[in-house]
C-alpha cells in the first residue's frame, strides 16, 4: 500500500541486515552463521520487493527476489551438507576449532 | 498499522536470534522473522513472493537448518548452546553499518526520483494478483535466468546429496 513510506521499509531492511551481520560475526556455531546469512538474504529481498512496488507493470524487483530465493535455497542445502561433513570429520561445528586443513 | 507490527516482530525475533545462546531457540526465532517478512511482502503487493517465501524458507530452508542444528550438536551429552566471540567488534561493526545505512536512507531524496514519481498509483492494474504477470514474465523476458536457476537447483541437489553421503560406508 502506498501509505507505507519507502524509508521505513528500507530502515527495517537495514536493521535486519545488521542483525544478520552481527550473527555472522559473533557466532561460533556454523549453523547460526548460516542463519545470519539467510537474514541478510531476506533483508536484500525486502529492498527489492519494496522498490518493485513502483514498477507494477514490469515487476523486475519481484522476479529478481524470486531468483535470490532460489539461489539462497541452493546455498543453504549445499552449506548444510558441508557443515554435516565437517561435523562428522572434526566432531564439532565450532568455527574456531576448525582451523586445520588436514587431521 | 499492520506493517509496523510485522516490522517490530521481525526485528525483535531477529534480535533474539542473535542474543540467545540456545541454537533451537535461534532457529525458531528465525522462523518468526521469516513469517513476518512474508507478511510484509503481502502488504507490499507481492503475493507470489510471499507464498514462495513461506514455502521455500519456512517450509524448506528452516527445516534444513533445524535438521542441521540437531545433527551437528551433541544433544545427548551436552545442551545445544553456542558461544559468542568478537562481541565488541561485532557490535561495533554492525552499529557502524547500521548508522551508515540509516544515514544514507534518511539523507536520500526518494521523493525526487522521477521514476518513483511517475509510478502508477494503481498498483496492480486490472488484475489483482501478480501471479499471472510473473508467470508470463518468467516464460518470456526471464526465461534464461529461469532455466539457469533450474540447472543450479539440479547441481545443488546432486552436490548436496553427494557431499552429505558417507563415502566410507557406500
Amino acid at each position: 500500500m502506498s501509505q507505507i513510506p519507502l524509508e521505513h521499509i528500507l530502515l527495517l531492511s537495514a536493521v535486519l541486515f545488521c542483525l544478520g551481520l552481527l550473527a555472522v560475526i559473533t557466532k561460533r556455531h556454523a549453523v547460526v552463521v548460516l542463519m545470519g546469512v539467510e537474514l541478510i538474504f531476506n533483508a536484500a529481498n525486502l529492498n527489492l520487493v519494496a522498490f518493485s512496488r513502483y514498477d507494477p507493470s514490469l515487476l523486475q524487483g519481484q522476479l529478481f527476489s524470486l531468483f535470490v530465493i532460489v539461489v539462497a535455497a541452493a546455498e543453504a542445502a549445499v552449506a548444510l551438507a558441508i557443515v554435516l561433513r565437517v561435523y562428522q570429520h572434526f566432531k564439532t561445528a565450532n568455527l574456531n576449532e576448525i582451523a586445520t586443513i588436514d587431521k | 498499522m499492520l506493517f509496523y507490527i510485522f516490522a517490530a516482530l521481525a526485528i525483535l525475533s531477529g534480535g533474539y536470534m542473535v542474543l540467545t545462546r540456545n541454537l533451537l531457540y535461534a532457529g525458531f526465532s528465525l522462523l518468526v522473522t521469516l513469517l513476518s517478512i512474508a507478511g510484509i511482502y503481502v502488504l507490499l503487493f507481492a503475493d507470489f513472493i510471499a507464498v514462495t517465501q513461506l514455502m521455500v524458507y519456512v517450509g524448506g530452508v528452516l527445516v534444513l537448518i533445524l535438521f542441521g542444528i540437531m545433527l551437528s550438536s551433541r544433544v545427548h551429552n551436552q545442551s545445544v548452546l553456542s558461544e559468542s566471540v568478537n562481541k565488541g567488534w561485532g557490535v561495533l561493526i554492525s552499529l557502524l553499518t547500521l548508522c551508515g545505512l540509516g544515514y544514507t536512507i534518511l539523507k536520500a531524496n526518494f521523493a525526487g526520483l522521477s521514476w518513483l514519481q511517475n509510478a502508477d498509483t494503481e498498483i496492480l492494474g486490472a488484475q489483482k494478483s501478480t501471479v499471472q504477470s510473473i508467470g508470463i514474465k518468467l516464460m518470456t523476458d526471464f526465461v534464461l535466468p529461469f532455466e539457469i536457476a533450474s540447472l543450479l537447483l539440479l547441481i545443488a541437489l546432486m552436490g548436496a546429496a553427494y557431499i552429505a553421503t558417507d563415502n566410507q560406508k557406500v
